[in-house]
């Protein structure tokens, strides 16, 4: 006889199997076979922690289990393709942006198979889990790839428009989640499409161009800032690739400064992507690129990591500051 | 349905496509003057037991969906399944002509991008069973029946994607999936039981759910009758392993005892020599 389990217990574990911006894949995965799409999904043993245990539950036919092979995952989901399905699998950005980087160049890029990659648990997110899974070169290394969509959603609201509109998109993609704890940053209604970036202003001393989980504290750091008198502008970049370079362009000419955050080291990502563009298309901003800065993460809890690298809301606008 | 005994006529229909993979391979590579031939000798009659017998193909439609789907490991053999679509109406044959050269869409591994005809492209060793294995996913999804024959090289069995997608067909029982290991027995720096060893085979992949059978890959009889019977066994719940025992450079004797063919280039006089070897050759089987 086991003994009954404590109601904290139970909530610790609604918590982690319940995360809110990653309860949305499952959804809107259901939410598009109900609409007739063609889609099927798989993971490599995380389908509590993506949630894609919704969508197995709902369509198991459409569903593949495929244990811990991740770099078969990436190759069987191109075959898949193959046959006229639009498969979605799921797996820590770590082990699908970096452990099947060469399946995913070979098999689904360069075969230009429609496959959708849900790297979640990305950046640091996976906290004192180390550096094993922590995926802070996965968006250098999908922006490598020629004809690989990158996106790296700010929010549940913003990822579950994209995917919507990935149904249907031509080339492959590589998402780029969270833990799905991410918070809010947008309202449901708001629209967003793949390759066109959200401006929230220009700033005329500063311009943030931040991706994922940073675009919450950037947007408040420019709130901060304002409120001091600053003028501070916002571009959540969510689409790293096809970068939107229209909308680098038109900051770099009008503010002093840009200043790129990201979950991610500072070499290869967001700020990379933003450098190209500045150096052959010289305006009159200058760059400060702010993330990870070449180096392994700490072992915290994730709070306390985003504090320590200065990618919450007090960490951003300090780091701004100091440019303006 | 098809019986499972090979008439004269069909044996040989197949020693001479057979024959005819061997001699387009050395017409091309005397194109691209380097190239894989003992690579392709070693699988000429799993080719033609395949395209010219157990596969569901049309002629002409390389794109139809129910088709049954060829995929190879080893791609650097492509050079032989070439003439092949070709000579299936898949696309023109003057582009065999052109092999390699500049914009060429043949090139020395299959590309499905540029050749109709390739199922997937390949080219990086371990990746084309897993590729299988998600064809038979998706066509259970959508009640599709068609198979999927892939032919693995035996050095190829070094990989260990290979294994994560020999358990995952078995795992769910992918009983359309076929592989087929062109156990020639060597790799580009040597014999592969010198390099890593990867016997016993069989016993590998049985262990990991599959049926298995061997059989001598050149004695197209046998071969194209066991990849009957197995394409037609509706009651098999498992996916089926044939072990091909085949010669590396089969056809071309000194081929056959240096194992440094893996990868070369004939001079003509020496072009000249192998086709009529191959030619003798087939004339004394048949």
């Amino acid at each position: 006889m086991s003994a009954p389990i404590s109601k904290e217990s139970w909530q610790y574990r609604e918590m982690n199997t319940r995360a809110p911006s990653l309860s949305v894949l499952s959804d809107t995965l259901i939410e598009l076979a109900e609409a007739g799409h063609p889609v099927a999904a798989g993971t490599a043993d995380l389908q509590y922690s993506n949630g894609l245990v919704g969508f197995a539950q709902r369509y198991p036919d459409r569903f593949v289990q495929f244990g811990i092979s991740e770099q078969n995952m990436v190759s069987a989901a191109a075959g898949m393709a193959t046959t006229g399905l639009v498969p979605y699998v799921a797996t820590f950005a770590s082990f699908l942006g970096l452990l099947a980087c060469e399946q995913i160049r070979m098999d689904i890029a360069y075969c230009a198979q429609p496959v959708r990659l849900i790297g979640h648990h990305t950046g640091i997110s996976l906290g004192f889990y180390g550096t094993s899974h922590h995926a802070t070169e996965d968006i250098s290394t999908m922006r490598a790839i020629a004809d690989l969509t990158v996106i790296s959603p700010a929010d549940g609201a913003q990822f579950a428009q994209l995917l919507r509109e990935s149904a249907t998109y031509p080339e492959p993609i590589y998402f780029r989640i969270g833990r799905g704890h991410d918070p809010a940053v947008y309202d449901p209604q708001e629209e967003f499409r793949i390759g066109k970036a959200k401006v929230h202003g220009i700033g005329d001393d500063i311009t943030i161009i931040a991706c994922g989980y940073a675009v919450h504290g950037a947007k408040a750091a420019k709130e901060a800032l304002e409120a001091k008198g600053h003028s501070v502008g916002l571009i959540d970049m969510h689409t790293v690739k096809p970068l939107d370079e229209d909308a680098v362009r038109q900051a770099a000419e009008r503010s002093k400064v840009i200043l790129t955050v990201e979950e991610h080291n500072i070499l290869g990502g967001l700020g990379s992507a933003v450098a190209e563009i500045m150096a052959e298309n010289p305006g009159k901003a200058r760059l400060k690129r702010h993330g990870i800065m070449d180096e392994y993460s700490l072992i915290a809890p994730p709070t306390h990591l985003y504090k320590h690298y200065k990618l919450d809301a007090a960490g951003i606008e300090e780091v701004a500051a100091a440019l303006i | 349905m098809q019986n499972t005994e090979l008439t004269e006529a069909e044996i040989e229909l197949l020693q001479d496509k057979a024959q005819f993979v061997r001699l387009e391979t050395l017409r091309l590579i005397s194109i691209a003057k380097v190239g894989h031939y003992s690579s392709v000798f070693s699988c000429a009659e799993i080719f033609a037991s395949l395209y010219y017998d157990v596969m569901s193909i049309r002629r002409g439609e390389p794109g139809w969906p129910d088709r049954d789907r060829f995929l190879m490991g080893k791609g650097h053999a492509a050079v032989g399944l070439f003439p092949i679509l070709a000579d299936l109406d898949f696309f023109d044959k003057s582009w065999l002509d052109n092999y390699t050269r500049l914009g060429s869409p043949l090139g020395d591994h299959p590309d499905m991008r540029k050749v109709p005809g390739v199922d997937f492209s390949s080219g990086s060793i371990g990746h084309a069973l897993s590729n299988g294995v998600g064809m038979m996913h998706g066509a259970r999804m959508q009640g599709k029946e068609f198979n999927a024959f892939v032919m693995l090289g035996d050095g190829e069995m070094q990989e260990g994607q290979v294994w994560e997608a020999a358990l995952n067909a078995a795992g769910h029982g992918l009983s359309n999936l076929v592989a087929i290991v062109d156990r020639n027995g060597y790799q580009l720096d040597g014999k592969v039981d010198d390099v890593l060893g990867v016997e016993p085979l069989d016993e590998k992949w049985r262990a990991f759910g599959w049926e298995v059978h061997t059989v001598d890959g050149h004695d197209v009889v046998a071969l194209t009758e066991l990849l009957r019977r197995v394409k037609a066994d509706k009651m098999r719940t498992k996916p089926c392993c044939i072990i091909a025992k085949t010669s590396k450079g089969k056809g071309v004797d000194y081929m056959e005892s240096e194992p440094g063919w893996h990868l070369g280039y004939l001079a003509p006089e020496d072009t000249e020599r192998a086709r009529q070897m191959i030619l003798t050759q087939n004339g004394e089987q048949s």
